[in-house]
């Protein structure tokens, strides 16, 4: 994807070309730096943290440092919780959003300028707003302390509607719907075999977003799932800063190894993150 | 448009099959197809938002009974000095936080989209690469750096230039700096790709005819770049505008679950009057205050964005 633009400047001016450059080093540098002071000190034990000056070299506690978070929580269990909680809402988002998107855009029905504008309406809302109510609704219903209380909320996703709906208006041509309408598809075949292997991209892009969001979140999963056995990851290493006398080496043993598996996967797709970041944002 | 009359007189016979016309029939699988969400939405949405503006009218500890007080809780919220100084921590973090990730957004995307380098995509992908960690994980890391102790991180460096240690996590702009560098650092290559896609956008006809008239790099940037790319930061502004004021988990990992003066924001401040104190009464009526500032926050963000955004640039 290089971009046709190659210079605007950079080339001809080299006190402009080493200001790109160093300015690029700098920001990149300080963009990594944590990940690996995060290494640093999940690997030396906690007197060396508190020297003076810091370590700067990786240490002999790795597997120190990580049984402490595995004795202080159930990090392996959060991670799974974590895993089950995004897979599940990334999965019915997809569902749910790409059936929505696909009544809005190809289907006729009364009222649906209206009802499309109103799911764009509840995007403005913030969820503080909701927060208590949501709250005394899941306690209603039985779901403190258990996955469903972050699953099932997560599935209403007004952006995910909002972004299908203009993906299969542009992607899909009326006169396809229509011929398989003579066929004799019913509407729900034509999503499913039409629609559905038609918008793979789309559910790439609203996947990725979906997968993180829900994978950070955390008011929401620190109100409603109090059980430490329940914890979602970012719940459940937040527990580690609550010792009186902090451990940092184990604090950021556990930060290091909850981060890991988003950091590896971005890398190896970090073209297809970057682009699904950047369209979810920019094309709305 | 295409079918030929054979097509049109067997799409009526199959109408006449299956006994319901393809509009009852696109009408039905319609609304169907768009239950789910309305379903969910009136249970965990316009319920909740209904419900959140009549409980900020009683007094309620989530356990007894619910009494009505009228206004009672607004006055407490508006008496308390701890509410006022958590919308402005929140103001002044959101402000140090993001103000500067636009003008260094746009120096970077600058230079991504400048540089001729063979390496432009893994300095992409380190300056993204932030925004793929968590903001539970940023704010541990961050809280670490910005350790109390003498030999914190940044208290070291600091060291070297002959500055006292700094007890960050308790003074008033210690805590400011450290919880508006996690959200800087978090979130500029979020708003770097942006401003980077929307520079790709731009056709490189403008600049060609500009440099043919003469123009310098700065007026370039001026005329071109910043003119074309007015909706990526309208839209960034208006991100960065409605997040900051969602700041929860920095100062509530940062300082502790309950929060301090120093660091408290909105958000910190109705969980903890519900969560921590059961005060579930006054947390709704600072609900209701955040959802009015954030409405307040983006119709102005709109307005202006309408405003500069009409204002002609045809004759650059």
């Amino acid at each position: 994807m290089a971009a046709p633009v190659t210079e605007v400047g950079a080339k001809k001016f080299s006190g402009a070309k080493i200001f790109v450059y160093s300015m690029l080093i700098l920001f990149s540098f300080a963009s990594l730096f944590p990940f690996y002071w995060m290494f640093v000190m999940a690997t030396n034990p906690n007197n060396v943290i508190n020297e003076t000056p810091p370590a700067f070299m990786p240490g002999t506690e790795l597997v120190t440092n990580f049984q402490n978070v595995l004795n202080s929580i159930p990090f392996f269990q959060s991670l799974l919780n974590s895993f089950i909680v995004a897979t599940s809402v990334t999965i019915g988002v997809l569902f749910l959003c790409s059936l929505a998107g696909f009544a809005f855009a190809k289907l006729d029905f009364p009222g649906r300028n209206i009802l499309f504008i109103f799911i764009l309406a509840t995007m403005m809302v913030p969820p503080q707003l909701s927060l208590i109510p949501q709250y005394m609704i899941i306690a209603e219903l039985g779901w403190l302390s258990t996955l469903p209380a972050v699953i099932v909320p997560g599935f209403m996703n007004a952006f995910g509607i909002f972004w299908m709906r203009q993906y299969i208006s542009s992607a899909i041509p009326n006169e396809l719907i229509e011929a398989a309408r003579i066929d004799g598809c019913s509407n729900f075949r034509i999503y499913w075999n039409i629609v559905v292997p038609t918008i793979l991209p789309a559910f790439a892009t609203l996947g990725i977003i979906v997968y993180m969001t829900i994978w950070g979140d955390y008011l929401w999963p620190l109100v409603v799932l109090q059980d430490q056995s329940t914890h979602t990851v970012q719940v459940a290493i937040r527990g580690l800063m609550d010792d009186r006398v902090r451990d940092y080496g184990m604090i950021l043993s556990g930060t290091f190894w909850s981060t890991l598996p988003l950091v590896v996967v971005f890398l190896l797709f970090n073209r297809l993150f970057i682009k699904s970041i950047t369209d979810g944002a920019v094309k709305s | 448009m295409s079918s030929d009359t054979t097509a049109a007189e067997e799409v009526k016979l199959n109408k006449r099959k299956k006994g319901m016309s393809q509009r009852v029939k696109n009408m039905i699988s319609g609304y169907l197809f768009i239950s789910p969400f309305y379903l969910l939405f009136i249970v965990f949405g316009l319920f909740p938002i209904l419900f959140s503006f009549y409980l900020a009218f009683f007094q309620w500890d989530g356990l007894g009974d619910m009494t009505f007080v009228a206004f009672n809780n607004f006055s407490i919220i508006f008496n308390d000095p701890l509410f006022w100084k958590s919308i402005y921590n929140t103001i002044i973090i959101g402000l140090m936080g993001t103000a500067p990730q636009l003008v260094f957004g746009l120096l970077l995307a600058y230079a991504l989209n400048s540089a001729l380098l063979r390496f432009t995509n893994i300095f992409r992908v380190a300056i993204f690469l932030p925004y793929v960690t968590s903001i539970v994980a940023v704010a541990i890391v961050f809280s670490v750096i910005f350790s109390n102790q003498e030999g914190g991180l940044v208290n070291s460096f600091l060291g070297l230039f002959g500055v006292e240690p700094i007890t960050w996590s308790r003074s008033e702009w210690g805590t400011k700096v450290a919880i508006a560098t996690m959200i800087f650092w978090r979130w500029v290559g979020y708003n770097t790709i942006i401003y980077l896609a929307g520079m790709q956008a731009i056709p490189n006809d403008l600049y060609e005819a500009a440099k043919m008239d003469g123009a310098t790099v700065g007026q370039q940037i001026r005329h071109i770049t910043i003119p074309m790319l007015k909706p990526f930061i309208f839209f960034t502004v208006f991100t960065s505008t409605i997040g900051a004021l969602q700041v929860f988990a920095e100062p509530q990992i940062f300082q502790g679950r309950g929060g301090r003066p120093e660091g408290i924001s909105i958000v910190l401040y109705l969980y903890r009057e519900a969560f921590v104190s059961n005060y579930f009464g006054t947390a709704s009526a600072v609900a209701l205050v955040l959802f009015f500032i954030i409405i307040i926050l983006a119709v102005a963000n709109l307005l202006i964005a309408n405003r500069i955004g009409q204002s002609p640039r045809r004759g650059l």
